[in-house]
């Protein structure tokens, strides 16, 4: 048998850039002085959906996979973080042994907006590890249509349950206090949290992509053949890729539920799932920064043309176009190219 | 209840074969859709994504037919399929003919984006509402069979497509131009250097499917109405019908479409709360047990 090769060892200095920790500074930079400059509540939502797009992105851009279910995951756990910010109660039928389905009811109170995401993120990480290893039996195109399938399942689930409220969704979903001490009502208070989980969930990305495990799930993109052949299983990486990736998905869509108050069918339906897969092409695919740029661009494209109606919906049909016959690189991509760096 | 009633688990046998008419219709539509899909797949090997608004245009082709020129069914039958089929050549040369050395998952990105941008122009000028068309005049009525009402219609649909797949499989199987389409599939290379034309075939391919998802359109016009978002609801569901056939053989496409329709139209019968989704729970199971799809090949 072969020696297996420690992937730490292969993962020289060449695959850390000195110019990621320059642009994360410039990043980090903008977003501190960005509410000077633009709307908080913009800011927020943008921030949810780069962190959505990033988590999107450790599975298409380093793993290979395109999930095109994505939406499953944020949609699912602002579902959870919103019942249990506003709610608490959780009720579920269970199979008594004398052939009857019971309710039962877990008396929670309204929980503090942490324990509501944390809820939510744990609801995507159970969502994720079910559809992927579903998923993952199947390679390339079946994969993305599995992992669609399986989303348009749990919207209808959503579109049935009770506790989503239907077609009005979870409306007034309360921010309360962190930790039972800092006031979320205020917009700087929930931008400043907002944007510690931003930049907790990018660098957990981050150092993701640098692992070991990360070089492996490289190499698994390049040659899941050969990868195997060293002694690698491909399923259990690729399992584990779509569950860190629906769970900081997860995390993304339970930090909107607080931030926007409201969790809807929009972010479960499969237009949701589109809408990353746009904001991590227009970025750059396997680019670090790249999901962020793209997120940041479409959530503007869509304030500005909030009046054009479905002309949005066209323009992003025409921009998926342009980018995959032109642009494959993305916007940071193609910068990185430019400067001759990695971004 | 009159004679030939019966009931089975108190449903009554009238309730079930309306459900199963149902069903065999919407089993049309899946049949034709995943055919198309399987058809394109196999030369293109792309996912047309676009399938669903193809198959959304060939419907309002029908429906414009009608309206502003006043040509009827029968001509929108051969009209729809046509013209949609020579628009989807011009996509092919102008788009997709660029990505066929790239990775799959281009494909259906772009052809995502192609969906997007024929549903959102059609949304903007009629509305999310749906527009009725009217059936043909020599199809309305019925036949009363005894033990259930059949609508001419309804079942003209089962048969007509039926026999739009089985010819679909004879000429793919048994000619001599489907063998050419099959070694293309297997090896352009080789049956480009006996002197075939395979780009032509490819785009003469990618034109056909589409044709097909039109056909579906029309035929569904009369029965469903005629909305924008007719075909994106529809295509995720005929996803999940090809990842339970799987795409390696024709004839698989055409049972497999079959027989999902007829097990959702039990499902409203039994459990209609369940009918929406049973054949993504049928798609979940079929991955545990057989990855690879009833009919696949393993990859």
């Amino acid at each position: 048998m072969l020696q297996r090769v420690d992937p730490a060892t292969l993962a020289t200095d060449r695959t850390r850039s000195r110019a990621e920790p320059i642009a994360f500074a410039i990043m980090v930079a903008l977003l501190v002085i960005a509410p000077f400059f633009a709307y908080p509540q913009f800011l927020m939502q943008a921030l949810c959906f780069a962190l959505f797009a990033c988590a999107f992105n450790l599975l298409i851009g380093y793993g290979g996979l395109l999930s095109f279910g994505h939406a499953l995951y944020f949609g699912w756990a602002s579902y959870i973080a919103a019942h249990l910010a506003k709610v608490g109660a959780i009720s579920f039928p269970v199979w008594y042994w004398s052939h009857a389905w019971i309710w039962v009811t877990i008396p929670l109170p309204p929980l503090s907006p942490e324990l509501a995401i944390l809820g939510g993120m744990l609801a995507g990480a159970l969502l994720g590890l079910i559809a992927g290893s579903l998923a993952i039996r199947r390679q390339g195109i079946y994969f993305a249509m599995i992992t669609l399938a399986l989303a348009q399942m749990m919207y209808f689930f959503a579109l049935q349950a009770k506790f989503t409220g239907g077609e009005d969704g979870i409306q007034g979903v309360p921010r309360g206090k962190l930790f039972g001490l800092v006031d979320l009502t205020g917009q700087t208070s929930m931008y400043v949290t907002t944007l510690v989980i931003f930049l907790a969930g990018f660098l957990l990305i981050y150092r993701i992509i640098h692992s070991p495990f990360g070089e492996v799930l490289k190499a698994i993109r390049e040659n899941e053949a050969r990868a195997i052949s060293l002694g690698y299983k491909t399923d259990r990486y690729k399992l584990v890729a779509f569950v860190l990736s629906a769970t900081l998905a997860g995390l993304a869509g339970a930090t909107k539920a607080i931030v926007l108050q409201i969790a809807s069918l929009t972010d479960v339906n499969w237009p949701m799932s589109g809408e990353v897969v746009l904001m991590a092409l227009v970025g750059g695919l396997g680019t670090v920064f790249g999901p962020v740029a793209g997120a940041f661009f479409i959530v503007t494209m869509q304030n500005y043309l909030a009046q054009a109606g479905q002309w949005v919906i066209v323009i992003q049909g025409v921009i998926f176009v342009a980018c995959v016959l032109l642009f494959r690189r993305g916007i940071i991509g193609e910068l990185a190219n430019v400067l001759r760096i990695r971004l | 209840m009159g004679a030939g009633v019966f009931e089975i688990f108190g449903i009554s046998s009238q309730a079930l074969l309306v459900q199963l008419l149902l069903g065999l219709i919407n089993g049309s539509f899946y049949a034709l859709l995943s055919l198309g899909l399987a058809v394109i797949f196999g030369m293109l090997n792309i996912i047309n994504f676009a399938h669903g608004a193809q198959y959304m245009m060939g419907a309002f082709t029908a429906f414009f037919l009608l309206q502003y020129v006043g040509l009827g069914y029968w001509v929108a039958l051969i009209v729809a399929p046509v013209t949609v089929g020579i628009l989807g050549m011009v996509i092919e040369r102008l788009f997709l003919q660029w990505l066929y050395t790239l990775d799959h998952l281009y494909g259906l990105l772009l052809t995502f984006g192609l969906a997007l941008i024929i549903e959102g122009v059609f949304r903007n000028y009629f509305g999310a509402s749906g527009l009725p068309y009217q059936m043909p005049e020599s199809l309305t009525g019925g036949q009363n069979l005894g033990f259930m009402y059949l609508p001419n219609y309804r079942a003209w649909v089962v048969v007509f497509s039926l026999f739009v797949c089985l010819t679909t499989w004879f000429v793919i199987e048994r000619t001599k131009l489907g063998s050419y389409l099959r070694a293309a599939t297997e090896n352009p290379t080789l049956v480009r250097a006996f002197g075939i034309n395979v780009p032509r075939m490819i785009t003469l391919t990618y034109g056909f499917g589409v044709a097909l998802a039109a056909l579906a359109g029309v035929m569904a016009a009369p029965i469903y109405n005629v909305s924008p978002q007719m075909g994106s609801d529809l295509i995720i569901v005929v996803f999940a019908v090809v990842v339970i056939g799987g795409m390696g053989s024709i004839m698989g496409s055409i049972v497999t479409g079959f027989g999902l329709g007829i097990i959702e139209g039990l499902t409203k019968v039994f459990f209609p709360e369940a009918s929406s989704t049973v054949i993504f729970v049928i798609m979940a199971i079929v991955l545990l047990i057989r990855p690879a799809g009833l009919f696949g090949r393993r990859a």
